[in-house]
């Protein structure tokens, strides 16, 4: 790892709330090994106390500091500043704003709540009223993949869906699309989400430009393994010829 | 002049997030009681995420030969015979079950080829006892109960910090909390509340906690007349990364260990053999082949026939053994140790302990599939917090209870590995039940107006200053005092200084200035939290000075080696007219039944013992 032990850094970040935020200049000593995270808090203890960031476990694991840096969606716990240094150009400074689309609270912090809405309305788990379930590693593992999403919520702040055309109302966002990929996979639930994956969730907004997968800390292939996964579901009950045929066929009653 | 604030009534208030407060809300909520969970932070990223290795439950399903008895002993030898022997039964009977509630909820755990919950080896667990997802056993824990949670009709206010208690009397009715966003006020009426806060390792330098750990739900508690008990007892997590300096302190999961990971010192030495103490002679494999063999057998899913490695030696004794060899010289280049796990392949690596390997080489630069880690102690767990009722959780305040790290019984001198996420479902189920059975014949309380405004006052005050120290650069000296006086080894001198330190800190923190905005001001936050944390690492300091003798996670240089009466003394902490002072009480004499089961699964350890002795003669 290059050492960036005694370099004076600069740093452009957005400070401030409503019309008055904008980008504001710092400047620190930086020390070796440091993460974006260290250097915001470098600001804070030494110079800006009242500055606002969110961030809890600074290990990658509670997804709380996301943060768009040198206009990259990252997590400022796992970005290392000798990385970004590198990807900065000589003598300029790195910027740190907050993710873009979620409404701006102060300074590097957004009103996520929009997410937890959305997984209020999802379904929970419906199997098994006995304990001691059964099921299988590989049954486990295409779901423990979904499970592994620690809500950091980057991946909605880079759908197009949201980010751009702001379709809150219509699309549930990557998120929450991994969350319903999880309980649609589960080995032993017995729920039935489709018909909300169509309307109310939106998954046909969706068009697998793969901006979430890109940026998702924890590495899940939420278009490949989820997203795709949901709307073949959807194609199934809705625009399967084939399938509507057999079923009426089996007398298999689903909801549309 | 009085500040406006919003009123609410509820039959229980959880304070915390976390996993003992998710599951003590749900059971309330399931009672039929009005419910609601005040979080400091968002919901679902407490402290608790942060669980790596598993949670401890004797489900018998990796080992048949465990089951509760033998949990019940594991945690009272690991907690050095201090542990509440109630709390330990009601613990290692309960546990399963909540387990596998879990997976009813959703939770996804790593499964045994017959299809059921795997488990692994953690230490100090005489069987592979530990329910678990990769490492991130936390995050499963965390991620099932808040899905079920916000299913429960759980209110729930997201980044409100709880600073004041109301009471009336003795009893406790209610709490004033404020926003972290904008910075404006609220006070609960509520029958019955429960904390859930998490511990205080924030008050070290070197630690595996997050910024919640300022022992908020301890100090609320000590300020509100309830007791608390081994706040002596810290618990250092012999493994957490030690470099680069930014990531010092972070976890490096005890399950690298349990995998088959090698501890060495500079000279190549597997040093942990020569640390086994005395309590533990004959638990633990005697050579590098045993110790291989152990790994092997566990590896390919077979029953172990052979004795552990002793790299997995309860959590104090092996935290001591890396700092002993870092002091002799024999340190790693950044002053650790080696913990080396390449030899199980990457294949291996990645399925067991990904967010390791992820870990590792996105802050250190290190692949831990082909290269050592290297690792020291953090503090990592306080054992001691608010002495509460076995049965109920409920502490020596009517109407307060307490679960999860900030509650104390379970652990005594050291935790085991494990069971903090057995403790948090086994005990947040437990305080639930009995807040919302007290909520069910109270009124509802109603809300002092003076309290409230008095303690907005206090709030308030950082905001009203016009000049003072940044509390940042507070909170990083004090960090640093407690980690150089109060830290893994302790002396009389060094903790007769601190306690000289924390009053100068307590006059600096009642005169610091985070700026005058009350929107997401996270130095007035911190300002805030100062006061917590100078008066929790005096508990802690006042405790530690007392006990003249080294047990657990209570290391004193002065007094090497455990006493035999204070094995039978608990440390008492109180706070009397403004002032933290600390009594000693008899740990009550353990139940003949129960003493009965010790006495069964310690034959049972020796006849292992002896029959491999026997084979390898």
């Amino acid at each position: 790892m290059m050492s960036l032990k005694g370099k004076m850094q600069d740093f452009k970040i957005l400070r401030g709330e409503g019309d008055e935020a904008g980008l504001k200049d710092f400047s620190i000593e930086l020390d070796e090994g440091m993460v974006v995270l260290d250097c915001v808090h470098r600001i804070q203890h030494e110079q800006q106390p009242d500055m606002a960031v969110r961030w809890n476990c600074k290990a990658g694991k509670c997804g709380s500091c996301s943060a768009e840096i040198n206009g990259r969606p990252r997590l400022m716990c796992m970005t290392r500043m000798s990385d970004v240094v590198a990807e900065t150009p000589e003598g300029k400074p790195i910027e740190i704003r907050p993710m873009k689309a979620f409404p701006h609270v102060k300074d590097l912090v957004t009103d996520v709540s929009w997410n937890y809405e959305v997984a209020q309305r999802i379904k929970p788990i419906n199997g098994p009223e006995e304990m001691n379930w059964e099921f299988n590693q590989m049954e486990a593992d295409r779901v423990q993949q979904f499970r592994e999403c620690i809500e950091c919520f980057l991946c909605v702040n880079t759908c197009h869906v949201l980010r751009d055309h702001a379709l809150f109302d219509d699309f549930a966002g990557p998120r929450n699309l991994v969350r319903l990929a999880q309980y649609e996979m589960h080995p032993l639930d017995i729920e039935d989400r489709v018909p909300e994956i169509k309307k109310e969730f939106g998954i046909e907004y969706c068009n697998i430009t793969r901006c979430c997968t890109e940026v998702c800390p924890a590495g899940i292939q939420i278009t490949d393994d989820a997203i795709i996964q949901l709307k073949e579901r959807v194609v199934d009950r809705y625009y399967d010829p084939l399938q509507r045929i057999w079923r009426t066929i089996t007398r298999q009653k689903v909801r549309y | 002049m009085t500040e406006e604030y919003k009123k609410y009534e509820y039959d229980v208030i959880v304070i915390g997030a976390g996993g003992a407060g998710l599951r003590a809300a749900i059971e309330s909520a399931r009672t039929g009681a009005k419910t609601a969970i005040i979080t400091k932070s968002l919901l679902g990223k407490a402290h608790t995420v942060m669980a790596e290795g598993g949670c401890a439950a004797a489900l018998q399903n990796a080992d048949p030969r465990d089951g509760w008895k033998v949990h019940f002993h594991d945690t009272m030898k690991g907690s050095k015979w201090l542990a509440d022997w109630r709390m330990a039964e009601f613990h290692a009977k309960e546990a399963p079950d909540r387990v596998r509630e879990l997976e009813q909820w959703g939770a996804v755990f790593d499964r045994t080829p017959q299809n059921t919950i795997n488990q692994r080896n953690f230490g100090g667990h005489t069987f592979p006892r530990l329910a678990h997802v990769g490492d991130a056993t936390g995050l499963e824990l965390i991620r099932t109960l808040q899905e079920r949670g916000i299913h429960e009709g759980i209110d729930i206010f997201m980044e409100y910090t709880v600073r004041h208690l109301l009471k009336e009397g003795d009893r406790v009715t209610g709490c004033v909390a404020y926003t972290r966003v904008d910075g404006d006020f609220h006070a609960f009426s509520a029958k019955s509340i429960v904390l859930a806060t998490g511990g205080i390792t924030r008050c070290w330098s070197v630690c595996s906690g997050s910024w919640e750990y300022t022992g908020d739900g301890h100090a609320l508690a000590l300020w509100s007349g309830a007791e608390l008990r081994d706040m002596e007892f810290v618990q250092f997590h012999p493994t957490g990364m030690v470099w680069p300096p930014s990531v010092r302190g972070i976890l490096v999961t005890e399950g690298v260990r349990g995998e088959g990971g090698r501890l060495t010192n500079s000279e190549g030495e597997r040093f942990m053999f020569n640390y086994v103490p005395e309590m533990f002679a004959g638990d633990h494999a005697e050579t590098i082949e045993e110790s291989d063999q152990w790994v092997e057998e566990v590896v390919s899913g077979k029953l172990a026939t052979v004795r552990r490695p002793p790299e997995l030696l309860t959590r104090d004794v092996v935290a001591k053994a890396i700092n002993s060899e870092v002091k002799a010289g024999r340190g790693s280049p950044h002053g650790g140790a080696f913990l080396n796990i390449s030899h199980r392949g990457e294949e291996a690596i990645l399925k067991k302990l990904p967010s390791m390997h992820h870990q590792f080489k996105e802050l250190a630069g290190v692949d831990i599939s082909k290269e050592p880690m290297e690792v020291g102690p953090t503090a990592h767990y306080v054992m001691g917090g608010v002495r509460v009722n076995a049965e109920t959780q409920e502490s020596n305040v009517p109407g307060l209870y307490a679960c999860g790290e900030v509650a104390s019984g379970l652990h005594g001198a050291n935790r085991l590995g494990g069971n903090s996420l057995s403790d948090l479902i086994t005990f947040g189920k437990r305080a639930g039940e009995y807040a919302a059975k007290r909520a069910k014949d109270l009124a509802q309380p109603t809300i002092d107006e003076a309290q409230v405004q008095s303690a907005i006052e206090v709030m308030l005050a950082p905001l009203q200053r016009t000049e003072g120290e940044n509390p940042g650069k507070i909170y990083d000296e004090m960090r640093d005092m407690m980690q150089a006086k109060v830290g893994i080894i302790r002396t009389k001198e060094e903790m007769e200084e601190a306690m000289e330190d924390l009053k100068s800190f307590d006059e600096r923190q009642a005169t610091c200035f985070p700026g005058t905005s009350r929107k997401y001001n996270s130095g007035w936050h911190q300002a805030l939290d100062l006061k917590n944390m100078v008066d929790i690492s005096t508990a802690a300091t006042l405790a530690a000075l007392t006990r003249e003798e080294s047990r657990g996670g209570h290391t004193r240089d002065d007094f090497p080696g455990e006493i035999e009466e204070w094995g039978k003394i608990l440390n008492i902490i109180y706070m009397e007219d403004g002032v933290i002072k600390v009594r000693q009480e008899p740990v009550e004499e353990m139940r003949e039944d129960l003493k009965g089961a010790i006495k069964e699964v310690k034959a049972m350890i020796a006849e292992r013992a002896a029959e491999q002795e026997g084979s390898e003669k």
